[in-house]
């Protein structure tokens, strides 16, 4: 069990050490959503008047936090390539520990890195009339916490199958971006025609989404969220299983003739 | 039981062989170079020697341990210094060591113990928490090759260490390498194609094309192999004449040549001849230079195939 768990603790104290380490990141890491809330989420709650049951800078608080979990888990899971490409994943392959923990140790990093970034973004509720009780303060970290671990399990799992980092831009384009707008976070699921809304079923980050929703509104009386909790529960769980178990495969065989 | 076993070891790239069933022994202790132009198939066998690649056929063992069937036992024993530079630059001196330690199972205070005493060997205590990205390439070589004795393996691989290094800095790494052996008595393979720095290795094997065509200690191989030079020169007509009957070549000039495996036994023999006059003598005795060139030919090998070696590993 050592043999596990210490890689996996060294390489998530590694990752942290560098994330507070690089202030321009963590600048840009928490600026990002703070303007997205704040600059978009203010012009836009000046032309949406629709039914959502809360304001629009309110609505889009759970969906800025899961773009903040989104970037950082994906980044920090990208750091992957960094590494090969500079040649320290060549170092880590010749220790003698498992693979599986240098691959899970990636995901606990992102999933840490993610949560710590979401909970700075949460900070920002109460200035925009959203208040917590202890208990959904707690429940909301369980859940970004499991989010966090899905998307940089996800990450891993493109990390071991790009080649170089010039596919990060396809990526991003491709997949993260897509992968934020069809989410539920800019707007609600059902007003979207159906085609997309099946894409948005096949977004982990929609589940995620929307139980921040069922957890940040629970006050609002007239909120109606679109997906429910328990299915939120059940096929977030469901996905992160999946990725966990898929990135692992593919960390695994990216490293082997 | 040597250090290192191989046998008849074949590993191809889409049909092109890389490595052209090669056999070889490391003993203990011994430090052992394995010479060849790029693309030769040196990184290719020291991959497959730290079980970064899987051979195609034949047996390899490292610390009498199969790389193929006990790879991670290999790993265990074995310390690894990259062609590249595998420090992370974001993290101190210190850090990196640390780092290194704890993924091979040591405790922390056996591994700052041992951190301590390999950077004062090196003489950058004054660097341990210097962020990496700071220290002269030279330093980090160093640095390196400390990271890959930290666990005290039983070997030690060294693919390159000097490239790209300056020659006071190369001959600072060389320096280092050999009192590391001598202090820790670890077994060292290191792969160079500088030749003089292996001019005084315990042994040395030469790979061209996948196989390897010489393989002994330097010294010898050279006097196996290669011819030594040795020039006369004379105004006398009637020496002139007794060194071309004994097989010289005349230069022009007053100049006289001959290329002999056995330097010894021909100065001896043209000095008992009597009434001599020589006025200036010289012998070359070739380095291993010479030798490699001859054994491999004069022709420039680019990086291609090596290169496309490397990134195929990324690939599958």
């Amino acid at each position: 069990m050592r043999r596990f768990i210490l890689p996996v603790y060294v390489i998530t104290l590694r990752d942290l050490k560098k994330f507070f380490r690089q202030k321009s990141r963590l600048i840009g890491m928490i600026a990002r959503p703070l303007t997205w809330l704040f600059i978009i989420g203010t012009g836009l709650n000046q032309i949406i008047k629709g039914n959502l049951g809360v304001n629009y800078i309110q609505f889009i608080l759970p969906g800025i936090l899961g773009m903040t979990i989104l970037f950082s888990a994906i980044f920090s899971s990208i750091s992957i390539v960094w590494d090969r490409e500079f040649g320290f994943m060549k170092e880590i392959l010749v220790t003698p520990i498992s693979r599986f923990s240098i691959a899970f140790g990636k995901m606990v990093s992102g999933t840490l890195m993610s949560t710590i970034q979401g909970l700075i973004i949460m900070a920002a509720a109460p200035f925009i009339g959203i208040r917590f009780t202890m208990a959904e303060v707690l429940l909301l970290v369980l859940f970004i916490m499991i989010v966090s671990m899905c998307i940089s399990a996800i990450g891993v799992f493109i990390a071991s199958l790009i080649k170089s980092f010039e596919s990060f831009n396809i990526i991003m384009n491709f997949i993260v971006m897509p992968m934020f707008f069809l989410s539920g976070a800019m707007y609600p699921i059902n007003i979207l025609p159906k085609a997309m809304r099946y894409f948005m079923y096949l977004n982990p980050l929609t589940y995620g989404i929307d139980s921040f929703k069922h957890i940040m509104f629970v006050d609002f009386a007239n909120f109606h969220s679109d997906i429910s909790m328990l299915h939120d529960i059940v096929l977030m769980l469901s996905f992160t299983l999946g990725s966990i178990i898929l990135a692992a495969l593919a960390f695994n065989r990216q490293q082997k003739e | 039981m040597n250090a290192i076993e191989v046998k008849e070891l074949h590993k191809t790239y889409d049909g092109v062989p890389a490595v052209d069933g090669i056999s070889f022994e490391v003993g203990y202790g011994e430090l052992f170079g394995f010479l060849g132009p790029n693309g030769a198939g040196k990184t290719t066998t020291i991959n497959i020697l730290c079980t970064l690649l899987k051979p195609a056929s034949g047996q390899a063992c490292v610390a009498g341990l199969d790389v193929n069937k006990e790879p991670d036992k290999v790993r265990k024993n074995i310390g690894l210094v990259f062609q590249e530079t595998t420090l992370d630059n974001e993290l101190t001196t210190f850090e990196n060591l640390l780092f290194h330690a704890y993924l091979y199972g040591l405790a922390r205070s056996k591994a700052i113990e041992r951190i301590d005493e390999l950077l004062s060997m090196i003489g950058l205590q004054n660097k341990k928490h210097e962020i990496v990205k700071h220290l002269s390439g030279g330093m980090k070589r160093r640095l390196e090759v400390i990271r890959g004795l930290l666990h005290r393996p039983r070997v030690l691989f060294l693919d390159e260490p000097t490239i790209g290094l300056d020659p006071q800095t190369r001959a600072g790494v060389w320096n280092f390498i050999k009192d590391m052996k001598q202090k820790e008595g670890t077994t060292i393979f290191v792969t160079t194609h500088y030749m003089e720095e292996a001019a005084d290795f315990d042994k040395i094997a030469i790979i061209d094309h996948g196989k390897i065509i010489a393989i002994g200690n330097p010294q010898k191989l050279i006097h196996e192999m290669s011819k030594a030079i040795i020039t006369f020169s004379t105004d006398d007509d009637i020496t002139a004449r007794q060194l071309l009957s004994h097989g010289m070549v005349s230069l022009g000039g007053k100049k006289y040549q001959i290329k002999t495996e056995k330097p010894d036994n021909f100065i001896k023999q043209m000095f008992g001849l009597p009434g001599l006059k020589i006025d200036e003598f010289k012998i070359n005795q070739p380095e291993l230079e010479e030798l490699y060139i001859s054994l491999t030919g004069t022709e420039i090998r680019d990086e291609h195939i090596e290169h496309t070696v490397f990134k195929k590993r990324h690939k599958t």
